[in-house]
């Protein structure tokens, strides 16, 4: 097969799970949530209340469609298109297993990571095109604060970069299943950066405690105050896309992706993805939000200079470590 | 004396204030502030409240509130009802306190008629008060969360969490009054519902659920990094200020002034029950989250004191009155005020008029009206998400302020 065949093939096939997950996944963030407030979440659409997300789904796409009056048609319209676009375009690289990877790239980290910086793009379209004031200050939020979580999350993947000499993702996770995990070894630079790329991981995706640009209770809905209808449920979707492929890059990069013993290479990748969806989640129901600034003074004060740090020692593991200790 | 513009520039400027007074034509014009309509439709507004922000960026340059929106003329309304009827009409003034609304009525009908009250009655009422602010306490708890954490996160889980303990409390009302929210239960001169049988016990063991989940909550607030973050430091309000705006309540005394009509002016069983009153320092967000977290922890050991305690004997004067004929003023003008979870809510009537079975006229001091009238003063340099932890803080209810 082509290589072109190869990827389209691969590609709708990840599509069609990545969305089917995010309605599952949507499902069960509401039953988890529902569990952790005492009130039992979805009950009603279907067994278990499972069709729920479908009867969501439905209900945003038969609201009226509002642009609002002096926004800028172009730039509203597309918004929501790029975002869903970019989210699920980071998904082409991921290594579900060893012979499941839509585009396995060379360089599928830069990919990865240039595709993900993308994302600030419509969520400033949006919040500039909507002539919106709550709308334009979550987006001067969201470039401040993408911009600047960019760089930690960049220190953050660097580690297992240079730890496994791979810019490839599935290259990083085939050096993992003959080495070590490395959440697990060398724990000073890989678990330290499973955190710190954690943690730029939900500022990136504008999660609990740093979804600062949506900020319901001070900026309404924030970028997404002026959307209805399909484009609101496009940014939803986008939301949880980059949630969802975020997990799957930690699961990768740090948790050996499809590496496990027992059951396929599939199965572990999904469960370690899944896995830590949930702890996004549980962070999300647990915490509070940060205020701007202080997100800020978090990422350039403490992140940043632990990122460097962490780059270096991973560095100079690769070079001083005794043959054999990875 | 009169109050000019310049005056009052000159008074805020000595005591190093924010002039809230000061107009725009003032500000820099290249500054280039936005203006930002927050309110009356936005979630965090604690009903409709609107605040007119200059922003410069997301610091607050200069904050201007406007309340009226929920003005619903109560006052105007009760000088139209006979005594008898007004009750339920002020159960929704303070829509999270209803026992304390009408027990600040009843208490100034009472005094103005010159009818005595029982002591099973007295006590009965301080049990449904510190009931009530345990609700309304736990309420505010979970709606600052709200503001600070957000209604699609960590917030709202604590949220719920209040809200099922507040049911516990409500249960109890309902289990009185009947009703959960227009309980109607205070006449002038006593109350209309006794205590059903076995109702300490359900007291008790109410008591102690909320009592053991107080912990829970601080870990999830007070202790918790992120609380410390948003609210330590965040909108100080300095006690000096806060006497002079008519600030009372958890607000005043988290501002370190040592406040509190249970014990200053008692009223009900307070003169038989001692109340520890609980003051912070600071004035900040910080300091207000921790006396409303010690008054909860009072309210419990107050309401268990009083249903222990609660003596025997009937729950109103020898003829209760309830038809309009029976209460009567041909003259006279009194003031009541009584220590709501929120802080004095004054009761002032002058009685007499065309009709001596209504009063002339009615006027109610909300102390959240006061509270918010802060605002001006703390907002500026403060950014839009402080304005709402700010908001929040000072715990306003806009039926109360608006009336």
């Amino acid at each position: 097969m082509s290589a072109l065949g190869h990827g389209a093939l691969y590609g709708a096939v990840l599509i069609a799970v990545m969305l089917s997950t995010v309605a599952v996944g949507i499902w069960f963030e509401r039953k988890f949530a529902g569990r952790m407030q005492s009130r039992l979440g979805p009950t009603i659409v279907g067994p278990m209340g499972l069709l729920q997300p479908l009867a969501d789904v439905v209900k945003l796409l038969q609201k009226e469609d509002i642009i609002p009056a002096g926004a800028d048609r172009a730039l509203f319209n597309l918004a929501p298109v790029l975002a869903t676009i970019f989210s699920l375009g980071v998904a082409a690289v991921l290594p579900l297993s060893p012979h499941m990877i839509a585009a396995d790239l060379d360089i599928g980290v830069v990919y990865m990571l240039a595709v993900g910086g993308l994302m600030v793009v419509p969520t400033f379209m949006a919040g500039w095109a909507s002539n919106n004031k709550f709308a334009l200050l979550g987006g001067m939020r969201a470039v401040a604060q993408s911009i600047s979580y960019g760089v930690p999350l960049v220190l953050a993947v660097l580690v297992p970069v240079i730890l496994s000499g791979s810019l490839s993702l599935a290259g990083i996770v085939r050096w993992q299943s003959e080495h070590h995990w490395f959440a697990l070894w060398p724990v000073i630079p890989g678990l330290p950066a499973f955190a710190l790329y954690f943690m730029a991981m939900l500022a990136e995706a504008n999660r609990i405690p740093f979804d600062i640009p949506e900020a319901e209770s001070e900026l309404v809905a924030g970028v997404t105050t002026e959307y209805t209808g399909a484009k609101f449920t496009l940014f939803y979707l986008a939301e949880y896309v980059h949630t969802l492929v975020g997990s799957a890059i930690g699961a990768a990069l740090f948790f050996g992706g499809w590496d496990g013993p027992f059951a396929p290479g599939l199965h572990w990748m999904v469960a370690k993805t899944l896995a830590l969806f949930v702890v996004v989640y549980w962070v999300r129901w647990t915490l509070l939000r940060l205020r701007s600034d202080q997100l800020m003074e978090l990422c350039w004060k403490w992140l940043t200079p632990i990122g460097v740090a962490l780059v270096l020692i991973a560095a100079a593991w690769v070079q001083f470590a005794p043959q054999g200790a990875l | 004396m009169e109050m000019t513009e310049a005056t009052l520039t000159m008074q805020s400027a000595k005591r190093g204030r924010v002039d809230p007074h000061r107009s725009m034509r003032a500000y820099d014009a290249d500054a280039d502030l936005m203006l930002l309509h927050f309110g009356p439709q936005h979630p965090s507004t604690h009903g409709v409240f609107r605040m007119d922000l200059h922003l410069d960026g997301e610091i607050i340059v200069k904050a201007t509130p406007y309340v009226g929106y929920l003005h619903r003329a109560v006052e105007k309304l009760c000088e139209r009802l006979t005594y008898v009827q007004q009750t339920p009409v002020v159960d929704k003034n303070d829509y999270v306190s209803p026992m304390t609304n009408e027990q600040a009525l009843t208490m100034a009908f009472e005094k103005l008629l010159g009818v005595e009250v029982p002591r099973r009655a007295r006590w009965m009422r301080t049990l449904f008060a510190e009931l009530q602010r345990v609700a309304s306490h736990l309420l505010w708890l979970g709606t600052f969360a709200l503001d600070l954490g957000g209604a699609l996160g960590g917030g709202s889980t604590l949220f719920l969490h209040c809200f099922r303990e507040r049911e516990l409390i409500l249960d109890l009302f309902e289990e009185v009054t009947g009703a959960r929210f227009h309980y109607n239960t205070h006449l002038i001169g006593g109350n209309r519902h006794d205590l059903p049988a076995g109702f300490a016990a359900k007291v008790h063991s109410a008591l102690a659920i909320v009592e053991s989940r107080i912990a829970e909550y601080e870990v999830l607030s007070l202790n918790n990094g992120i609380f410390q973050m948003r609210s330590r430091g965040v909108g100080v309000l300095d006690g000096e200020l806060a006497l002079e705006l008519g600030v009372t309540g958890p607000n005043l005394r988290a501002s370190g002034v040592d406040h509190d009509l249970r014990r200053d002016a008692p009223y009900g069983a307070y003169d038989e029950l001692a109340v520890n009153v609980v003051t912070a320092q600071g004035g900040d967000c910080y300091a207000r989250t921790q006396v409303r977290f010690g008054e909860l922890r009072e309210s419990i050991r107050l309401a268990r004191a009083a249903i222990d305690g609660m003596p025997e004997g009937p729950i109103c004067g020898h003829k209760p009155i309830r038809q309009p004929g029976q209460a009567k003023a041909t003259s006279g003008q009194v003031y009541v005020g009584i220590e709501t979870p929120r802080g004095e809510l004054g009761t002032f009537v002058i009685g007499g008029g065309d009709t001596p079975t209504c009063p002339y006229r009615l006027k109610i001091r909300p102390p959240s009206l006061h509270a918010l009238s802060a605002l001006p003063y703390i907002l500026p340099g403060a950014t839009v998400s402080d304005a709402v932890a700010i908001l929040g803080s000072l715990d306003p209810i806009m039926g109360e302020a608006d009336r």
